[in-house]
């Protein structure tokens, strides 16, 4: 019950923030008053908005309360007799508990991937904003034209040559083309370039400080609002990567969990008691992911609002 | 989840052009190995086998535990056309194939099509083994040919009528032993406010299954060339006779395994399911109110009397090209499918129904089951295993024919077009698939 309070709150939370952002952004701008008609529209348009992307979170919340009987003969919107310790215990203790380790390896692999694709981004950008060098466009250009190449795209090339050095299977086969980023790239370039003043480098620099130390020291502290939208940003596109993980993994230890359901769901059919579990276990994986944007929404919103400014 | 699973497949086809095309332009590399040597390796072996059937590592255990020897590692990812088919054919191109691997019947032409498959003819022991399967389940495997065999056969869904008795019953309506007395009994429902049956629109290998008992075939192969029969009079038969029952609302088309479809069964709306032996758990476990009120018939035949089954999925464990260990690899998957332990522990814990005789006298499959109000429903499939016609040949390009008569389907049920509309358009672009694919098509 804990859990499921928690994800309530959680979007009602993130709803409320919302909203208010909204406000005060309007009351900012100091534009002509709207009309009562027009807003009370706008409400009704955003309320109806609201409750469709709300609704299939909340039959999801309800869904994974049910027994499998009660799943197709009760109302799908409303609770009959929760037994959602006895779903969860289920799903924990299904197979060794392999869901569990499949969290953990959804938490290792965007956690551990975001963290150095951000690194990584951010040195990348930094050097781009800051250094001149011969060949700067062509590298800058080379890696904004990666933002348009999806990663599905690259997927099966990136098989048969993780197949060529053996790492299919691994850890890394995920983990090392997840930490390429190159619309983190873009944005660290675009952050470092107004945020970061050349007069403090120069500064930095006459202090004795190597340009490495100024970079970790000086640099990425300016540089951090930008960083932590790369981060959330690589952290949801790793964790909602589903056709890497479903070429290169067959282990089932090395899942991580959108595959894992994946691959239960996908054999329902013959196996219907997977059903709660594939429920309960969507709604399990979405904790994570709620709790990091709540945990690094206010780094992540002047994030972004310091980049519309420029 | 079905747009997912629709995007998957777009992907993977996408993948899979890219690999055949990366494929014939490589020249195939060194995938020609010398096929034929079917012999023990006189040393420590280790196997790798993908499978998607949850708790078959349960029965792999049985077996490292015996053959200290020959030790099989249990890959696992999701269902076959979900993605681990297409797995299959990367790793086959990049060179890692694991030794074995769960096939589909209806997919086992594709992978010899494409040449990924080992020759298990080459083992004795495979060839001896051959008059334990039932028939049809055999020639699956061998895909028609008299001296190829190209996996052994694990289960099968040999098909029959899960019927609401208490409703039947009730309502004096006689169970429906003929297609014509099963739409007598289809109209008579309908007055009550129930639909005899579901006819859904994505469960495409249910249809073919009635094409099967129908006694028609989509495919043949004369081993040079593949012939395309969709349209034939057998299948287009089928299809009329859904086609009236659908235009005259005698059944009900709602998505099959979706949460309305589950309902119309659990709250008996819909009275019966034409289905495969596998069938059992799905209503069981997605219609749970109606426990006990459930028995099974012999399928509804075509001619008074005949007694003809039509089978609905059942799959294989095939060696893939390339595996060092032809022998281990054939012993292994001999085992695992005719072993009584084996089979024990797969009925056990994935419900496996088995494609040897002997595995349908497994004590589990003798008993009543308390859900058909203790009727003993395996007897019922036992028999239509035996009913179920051998010479039924699934083609090269199944993947792509079914998602075109689904497409086809949806349309019809929906009130464009009709049954044998889809049928037709679906020949047409399966040998268009065929030719593209450089695979020699009969005209």
């Amino acid at each position: 019950m804990t859990v499921s309070d928690y994800a309530d709150t959680a979007d009602t939370r993130v709803i409320t923030t919302g909203r208010r952002a909204g406000r005060s952004a309007g009351a900012a701008t100091g534009g002509p008053r709207e009309s009562i008609l027009s807003r009370t529209g706008a409400m009704i348009v955003m309320g109806v908005f609201t409750l469709y992307f709300l609704i299939p979170l909340w039959w999801l919340l309800v869904a994974s309360t049910k027994s499998r009987g009660q799943l197709f003969s009760t109302n799908p919107l409303w609770f009959a007799d929760p037994q959602f310790i006895e779903n969860v215990t289920g799903l924990f203790s299904y197979r060794n508990g392999v869901y569990l380790k499949w969290l953990l390896n959804s938490v290792l692999y965007a956690g551990v991937g975001g963290v150095l694709a951000t690194v990584i981004a951010a040195m990348c950008g930094y050097a781009l904003a800051k250094y001149r060098f011969p060949g700067r466009e062509a590298i800058f250009n080379t890696v904004l034209g990666g933002v348009l190449v999806p990663a599905t795209a690259l997927a099966l090339p990136l098989f048969l040559l993780f197949s060529r050095i053996e790492l299919t299977n691994t850890y890394w086969a995920v983990l090392l083309p997840s930490i390429v980023s190159p619309f983190g790239v873009y944005l660290a370039r675009v952050f470092a370039e107004a945020s970061v003043p050349d007069e403090l480098i120069e500064a930095s620099r006459l202090d004795g400080a190597g340009e490495i130390r100024t970079f970790f020291t000086v640099s990425i502290r300016l540089m951090m609002p930008a960083l932590v939208t790369v981060f959330l940003f690589q952290f949801v596109s790793i964790w909602n990567n589903f056709f890497l993980p479903l070429i290169m993994l067959r282990s089932e230890e090395l899942f991580p969990v959108t595959f894992g359901l994946y691959a239960w769901n996908s054999t329902i059919n013959q196996f219907p008691e997977l059903r709660t579990f594939v429920l309960v276990g969507s709604l399990l994986s979405v904790i994570p992911l709620i709790v990091t944007f709540l945990l690094l929404q206010r780094y992540w919103r002047t994030g972004l609002g310091t980049g519309a400014l420029k | 989840m079905q747009h997912m699973r629709r995007a998957v497949t777009v992907a993977l086809l996408t993948a899979g052009a890219l690999v055949i095309a990366g494929c014939s332009a490589s020249g195939g590399g060194d995938g020609g190995s010398s096929a034929g040597a079917c012999e023990p390796a006189g040393e420590d072996v280790k196997l790798t086998f993908t499978s998607w059937i949850p708790g078959i590592e349960d029965a792999v255990a049985i077996w490292n535990e015996a053959n200290p020897d020959i030790q099989v590692e249990v890959q696992t990812g999701p269902s076959g056309n979900a993605g681990t088919y297409q797995n299959f054919f990367n790793q086959l191109e990049a060179g890692n194939a694991p030794d074995l691997g769960q096939i589909e019947y209806d997919a086992l032409p594709n992978f010899r099509v494409q040449d990924g498959l080992e020759n298990l003819a080459a083992c004795e022991d495979v060839v001896k083994a051959k008059d334990q399967f039932v028939d049809w389940t055999w020639s699956q495997a061998t895909l028609g040919t008299d001296d190829e065999v190209y996996g052994i056969p694990q289960d099968s869904g040999p098909m029959a009528l899960f019927y609401r008795s208490d409703l039947f019953e009730q309502n004096g309506i006689a169970v429906p032993t003929t297609w014509d007395e099963y739409k007598a009994a289809a109209e008579k429902i309908r007055a009550l406010g129930g639909y005899i049956t579901n006819f859904s629109q994505t469960d495409i290998n249910q249809f073919a299954g009635f094409v099967w008992q129908a006694g028609g075939q989509w495919f043949a192969n004369d081993g040079d060339e593949w012939k395309v029969e969709l349209t034939s009079d057998e299948s287009e038969k089928v299809a009329d006779y859904w086609q009236d029952l659908i235009e005259n609302d005698l059944v009900s088309t709602y998505p099959a395994w979706t949460d309305e479809w589950n309902n119309a069964y659990n709250s008996g709306e819909v009275w019966t399911w034409n289905s495969a032996v596998w069938g059992a758990n799905s209503i069981s476990s997605g219609a749970p109110d109606t426990s006990g009120k459930w028995s099974v018939a012999p399928g509804p035949q075509w001619e008074a009397g005949q007694s003809a089954a039509g089978n609905w999925g059942g799959s294989s464990i095939a060696v893939f090209k390339g595996t060092d260990h032809l022998y281990e690899a054939a012993k292994f998957a001999l085992w695992l499918n005719t072993s009584d332990e084996a089979l024990t522990s797969l009925n056990k814990t994935a419900a496996i129904y088995p494609a040897t005789k002997a595995g349908l006298d497994l004590p589990a499959l003798q008993q009543g089951v308390e859900f058909y109000g203790g009727q003993k429903i395996y007897e019922v499939f036992a028999e239509a295993a035996s009913e179920v016609d051998p010479d039924f040949v699934w083609g090269p390009t199944m993947t792509q024919t079914y998602a075109d008569v689904s497409d086809g389907f949806k349309a019809a049920v929906s009130g464009s077009g009709t049954l044998a509309d889809a049928l037709g358009k679906a020949q047409d672009s399966t040998v268009a698939a065929l030719e593209a694919q450089s695979i020699p098509v009969a005209k």
